[in-house]
């Protein structure tokens, strides 16, 4: 019944071996059967992505690390599953860690690439230290594009259209009820009630709200002078814990306004605002949300892909509140086989093939412009 | 004596015995100082971890980091815990209030009320809710129990509204609030307290409980004599306990409480909603930038870290102040 000193730290020893293990095999197990569960509710998918595209990807074998943005989380899964049931050699894996968490770990070297909300950004810094990381320059590669809609609830109007300052003077607390006269100019046929307007923000920080600041900010900056950012920089509203949070309040309480990714308004079956923005109402939809990605302009140099979205776009059918998300990706990597996977990866998630599968999940797909200089700037990724 | 000349032969196997026990002795005695001293320095750790992340931080901090409260984390950073402190502290003492009668009641009904058949089960009952996930507390508070509860706020406000606590806030709808976190809070803090009270009473010396009904008292006041003076330190640390959880509690407020926009106008009321500490920082977790904006959040865990550690502190004095009652 005596324990000896020796043994008790051999017993110590073996504790450790077996919680270091444990922590091994834990995340193992981890990304293995949470990638599995996913090929598995997708599988028709995948099987069809199979039986179509035998030639646009070339598998590899290995391994690669990625993490970041949430925002991108479920479209990337998706690509993975669908990826990893063409070549099951392959094992990737995304952490949605956040869009700042996914470039420090991708700047130190712990991740191949990230996913972010943002293009890196030179006011932080950000591409010199990508570039000190890579030992080449990084690349934003625009991605998913994750529509927001907004939300709304009002009983008896099935139909509401809002002009861009609308919606900054109504989330700024300038407009109180729905029956205001510049509401109503702007539906004219509507029966607006006199229901007092409650405006719903997340309260966690996000890019959908950095977005969506950054909206009102850059097309009514009267309305609007709050700067944009990830946190709510509005005066008046209530804020609800994450997307699923805005959905449940603005469902339940009548006289609800807020914004919202595509997928969870999708999901909840809220009732989603039409944006007009000069050339008549449009309704949010993959189309929609496509042409408003056209008309943003690439502002990357050389073969950086940076967009900058124009919220105040004027083209016909375009709906212009979009989130775009990138991969941000060595431009030459240090070890060429790792370039390879990414870019074996990477093409296979900007194909059309793929990008054709996003709606279903709430995001848009890249127009096809985008998506062909994504594709050629993927292939120059060595 | 007998045995003095036999001594080398006799005392052998003793001494080695006896060399021994001193060997367990140091064992044992290793062991908890081992684990003693590993508490204490984990404790140190974590101070010295918040710290020194705290204090870049709070040295580019704009605004007064106690009594501001905005909370702006991007450059030029200005930020301040003084929503998040009230809301914290109200929101943990609502639910002490709340639940510290409750246990108490509970705890005296299972140990001197009721009948054995019942007070066992219905104990194993009350432990179950301390099973209970935090996250499901949350869901439940948000989802189901206040779209129910903010009709009978409307009716407190229109009763009560003149004491600053209850008063009137139009700008949080759908019985989001700080008085709903309270409320929520104390379910879940009621079982850890219950526990510890129930263990405190029923230890009530039977003798003294005895003695009191053989001159007369009724089953009350012999309760307040005997059983309760005996029970009141006990009672204490285990509603600090309680305290400690609510101080801390995360997911549940976060789901449950509205957060408010900058720069809302301050009110007293219970009726607000708001953040905790811990609430804001699991919510901003996710997207956290690294250095300064990371510093600001270890910042307000910093204070709520010592608020924990003041509650403690307090209790321990309450604690020693009283033992002279108990015993």
């Amino acid at each position: 019944m005596i324990i000896n000193k020796p043994a008790r730290i051999a017993g110590v020893a073996v504790i450790a071996a077996t919680a270091l293990a444990g922590c091994g095999s834990a995340s193992n197990t981890g990304s293995g059967s949470s990638s599995g569960a996913i090929a598995g509710s997708g599988s028709s998918q995948a099987s069809n992505a199979t039986a179509q595209a035998s030639g646009s990807a070339d598998c590899f074998t290995g391994s690669l690390r990625a993490a970041g943005s949430t925002a991108q989380q479920n479209a990337i899964t998706q690509a993975i599953s669908a990826y990893q049931a063409k070549c099951p050699g392959a094992k990737i894996s995304y952490n949605g860690t956040g869009s700042g968490a996914g470039i420090t770990s991708f700047t130190s070297k712990q991740i191949d690439f990230a996913g972010s909300d943002s293009a890196l950004s030179p006011d932080k810094g950000e591409p010199a230290k990508a570039k000190q990381a890579c030992t080449s320059d990084a690349w934003d590669l625009p991605m998913v594009t994750g529509p927001i809609a907004v939300v709304y609830n009002l009983k008896g109007v099935g139909k509401l259209t809002l002009t861009p300052k609308l919606i900054a003077k109504i989330f700024s607390g300038k407009i109180t009820a729905w029956n205001d006269p510049a509401i109503a100019a702007a539906n004219k046929g509507a029966k607006l009630p006199s229901t007092k307007i409650s405006v719903f923000f997340r309260s966690d920080s996000s890019g959908t709200t950095d977005n969506f600041t950054n909206y009102m900010h850059t097309t009514d900056g009267a309305d609007w002078p709050a700067a944009h950012g990830k946190s709510w920089t509005g005066k008046v509203g209530q804020g609800k814990a994450k997307s699923a949070g805005v959905s449940a309040a603005v469902k339940s309480t009548d006289g609800a306004i807020g914004y919202d990714e595509w997928s969870y308004a999708v999901q909840n079956t809220l009732q989603m605002a039409q944006i007009d923005s000069g050339s008549g109402p449009v309704a949010l939809s993959a189309e929609s949300a496509a042409e408003g990605v056209s008309s943003a302009k690439v502002v990357g140099t050389g073969k950086d892909l940076s967009l900058k979205i124009d919220y105040a776009t004027k083209s016909p059918g375009a709906y212009p509140l979009i989130l775009v998300t990138y991969e941000i990706v060595c431009s030459k990597y240090a070890q060429p086989k790792t370039g390879q996977d990414v870019r074996s990866f990477l093409s296979y998630m900007a194909s059309p093939e793929f990008q054709a599968t996003l709606p279903k999940i709430g995001s848009a797909p890249l127009p096809a412009g985008i998506q062909s200089k994504v594709a050629t700037t993927i292939k120059a990724v060595s | 004596m007998v045995g003095r000349a036999g001594e080398p032969v006799g005392l052998g196997p003793d001494r080695r015995a006896a060399a021994r026990g001193r060997r367990g002795d140091r064992l044992f005695h290793g062991a908890a100082a081992t684990a003693g001293v590993l508490v204490v320095l984990i404790v140190v750790l974590i101070t010295v971890f918040l710290v020194v992340h705290a204090v870049p931080a709070l040295l580019h901090d704009q605004a007064n980091f106690l009594t501001s409260r905005s909370w702006d984390v991007s450059v030029p950073m200005s930020f301040g815990i003084l929503q998040l402190l009230w809301t914290t502290v109200a929101t943990s003492v609502l639910a002490l209030a709340i639940a510290l009668p409750f246990s108490v009641g509970i705890a005296l009904f299972l140990t001197h009320y009721a009948p054995p058949w019942l007070s066992r089960p219905a104990a194993v009952l009350i432990d179950l809710l301390a099973a209970v996930p935090s996250i499901v507390y949350g869901l439940w508070g948000a989802y189901i129990v206040a779209p129910k509860f903010a009709p009978i706020q409307d009716g407190i406000q229109h009763l009560l509204g003149w004491i600053p606590l209850f008063g009137g806030v139009s700008a949080i709808s759908g019985g989001t609030t700080m008085l709903l976190v309270g409320i929520v809070l104390a379910i879940m803090v009621l079982p850890i307290m219950t526990a510890i009270n129930r263990e405190v009473l029923a230890k009530a010396p039977a003798a003294q409980q005895e003695a009191a009904l053989a001159i007369g008292a009724t089953k009350w006041e012999m309760v307040r004599t005997a059983v309760l003076p005996y029970g009141r330190a006990g009672i204490i640390s285990g509603a600090m306990l309680g305290l400690g959880r609510a101080l801390g509690e995360t997911i549940a407020v976060m789901f449950i409480l509205s957060a408010l926009p900058q720069g809302s106008a301050w009110t007293w009321s219970l009726f607000n909603g708001g953040e905790t500490f811990a609430s804001k920082i699991a919510s901003d977790a996710a997207e956290l930038t690294p250095g300064l904006g990371t510093g600001a959040y270890i910042a307000a865990g910093l204070v709520l870290f010592l608020l924990t550690f003041v509650v403690n502190a307090v209790a321990r004095l309450i604690i020693d102040g009283k033992k002279d009652f108990s015993e």
